[in-house]
């Protein structure tokens, strides 16, 4: 860690199959030190995969990738000193209590004042009066806090989180984002896997999409809106003569598509399109009577990232 | 240094497990007692003939401590599988924390809760009139051999509950222990036997091993046996440790359906 060049996180070419069966396949990105990286794609995307192989816990079947500076298959154990998992399903000891739990995570870390460190912890998760029972009579949430709270035993300069809100009601998904912003205010690099675009797009400096294996688009949160149409215009209309007649000045330039009585116009982000789709219908003589304008989301990017990728287009921002 | 300390910690947290969970332990002495008493008083006043001039409780006690060994550390792999599916053992994993240490801990704690056990089976034994012929000096040798043996087994035990799939599937293999004990002098003496069963009797490792158990409690002494036994012990030792630590390395827990 000593050389503040490198990146928290460099993954070149990376290469997975399972029984023959290809699960990662040409995965590159880079992860600067001190940003949020989200890993976003479905269920069997690879996702658990490529952290499963950063996190040194399996082995690539090709390319290379190192954190912190050190190479994940030849210095497995140099990574390990600046890395934590927070894995999908909470690893906590069911038989011991919140303070035992973290207790172990103090000593196997040796942490200078584990005593401290523990009681800090129990506080910050709102779990200071819990910390004497045993797990059995957690909740989920309790669990999961608990489960965090112990990833951060030691202060790691690395951690990854492997889709740290499925299953999480929305006051502890919320938690949960304020704890990972957190993080990255004290330095922390945060690298999580997620299935939400809407998370990936509150918490994330860059994006990844992985999608059967393969990274299909990459960039920030603004540059893979940028690949949809800036904004969906919609112009309502009283009479079905007036929508048809927009439909037919504005048919030949825009991409239009009616949705019941409104029609639906999409326009990148030019002033110049906007304008002259005014225009068109101001020169016909059409007065809407109401427009509104739609922002993209990160799920229309989804989409339309995954509908060009089955047309065997890839879609890169950069 | 850290590798003791880390060793030590691994070791209390699974001692907590089983101080914990008394039911457990009760779980694992119950089956072996039940044997002891269903041996002694069913098939005892049949067998019992054929055991010359060894009283049949004394006969068998090596037979059922070795089995409260096989139903603990089948306990044992049941535990490791759990750590594994809940992700535990890959937070471990990704630490910086000796393999050693993790699979070493409950190795030490696996030996201290079966040493326990076995003690419950011999006092229950006592109780209903064995009366071993032991020394101190046998007594030690005799829970030497016991202690290898539980090391031996509990690391079996934790490459399989490593490699296993399931829970459920993790303490299966503790029934191929079990079918050796029963093919073996434990409990009857092999001359009755048919021919093809005595020479599987005669040339696995539980045979020369409950052997010598039996010899140091009912004359005092290991017996011609002991070598052979203290070969197996090792070499299932080394195997299995070298095993366990292998699929260690690589395991990962298997990923829900989805």
């Amino acid at each position: 860690m000593d050389d503040r060049t490198t990146n928290a996180i460099e993954v070149r070419n990376l290469e997975k199959g399972y029984k023959g069966v290809p699960v990662l396949h040409d995965v590159s990105f880079t992860v600067g030190r001190g940003t949020v990286f989200a890993l976003l794609g479905a269920n069997g995307s690879g996702k658990t995969t490529t952290i499963n192989i950063l996190t040194t816990l399996i082995k690539a079947d090709g390319g290379t990738a190192s954190v912190a500076g050190f190479d994940v298959a030849e210095q497995p154990a140099k990574v390990r000193e600046q890395i934590s998992l927070t894995g999908q399903s909470a690893a906590v000891d069911q038989m011991l209590t919140a303070r035992e739990n973290l207790a172990m995570m103090g000593e196997l870390r040796h942490v200078t004042d584990p005593g401290r460190t523990v009681t800090d912890l129990l506080a910050k998760f709102d779990l200071s009066d819990a910390a004497d029972r045993r797990l059995l009579t957690f909740s989920g949430g309790m669990r999961r806090r608990l489960d965090i709270a112990m990833s951060l035993v030691g202060d790691a300069p690395i951690i990854f989180f492997d889709e740290p809100t499925t299953g999480l009601d929305p006051k502890s998904r919320t938690d949960m984002w304020l704890t990972i912003r957190q993080l990255v205010e004290n330095g922390t690099t945060v690298f999580l896997t997620t299935q939400y675009l809407e998370e990936a797009d509150h918490l994330a400096d860059e994006i990844a999409i992985l999608h059967s294996g393969r990274i299909v688009a990459s960039g920030t949160a603004e540059e893979l809106k940028a690949m949809v149409p800036a904004g969906l215009v919609e112009l309502e209309f009283d009479e079905e003569e007036q929508l048809s007649a927009a439909r037919r000045a504005l048919g030949d330039r825009h991409e239009v598509s009616r949705v019941d009585s409104k029609l639906v116009v999409a326009t990148r982000r030019s002033v110049a399109e906007m304008a002259d789709m005014f225009i068109r219908l101001k020169d016909s003589g059409i007065e809407p009577t109401g427009f509104s304008r739609q922002l993209p989301t990160l799920d229309d990017v989804f989409f339309k990232i995954l509908d060009d990728h089955e047309k065997g287009r890839h879609a890169d921002v950069r | 240094m850290r590798t003791f300390a880390d060793t030590w910690t691994m070791t209390k947290r699974s001692l907590r497990h089983t101080t914990r969970s008394i039911d457990t332990i009760i779980t694992v002495v119950l089956m072996p007692i039940a044997m002891l008493l269903l041996f002694v008083y069913v098939f005892g006043g049949a067998i019992g003939k054929q055991t010359g001039s060894i009283k049949y409780v004394d006969f068998i006690i090596p037979g059922v401590v070795i089995l409260t060994v096989i139903s603990g550390i089948a306990y044992a792999a049941v535990r490791l599988n759990t750590d594994l599916q809940r992700g535990i053992i890959s937070r471990f994993r990704t630490m910086p924390v000796a393999p050693s240490s993790v699979l070493g801990g409950q190795a030490l704690s696996s030996t201290l809760s079966n040493l326990f056990s076995c003690a419950l089976v011999v006092m229950v034994a006592l109780l209903i009139g064995f009366r071993p012929a032991a020394d101190p000096t046998a007594w030690l040798l005799f829970c030497g051999l016991l202690v290898l043996l539980i090391l031996a087994t509990t690391w079996l035990a934790m490459f399989f509950g490593l490699l296993a799939r399931s829970v459920e599937g993790a303490g299966a293999f503790s029934y191929i222990l079990m079918l050796l004990i029963f093919i073996s002098p434990s409990f009857v003496p092999t001359d009755s036997m048919t021919p093809a069963l005595r020479t599987v009797a005669d040339n696995q490792p539980m045979t020369p091993i409950v052997q010598t158990m039996r010899s140091l409690l009912t004359a005092g002494t290991p017996g011609p046996h002991i070598w052979v036994a203290l070969a197996w012990v090792a070499g299932i030792l080394v195997v299995s440790y070298t095993l366990a630590l292998g699929v260690y390395r690589r395991s990962v827990p298997i990923p829900a359906a989805q």
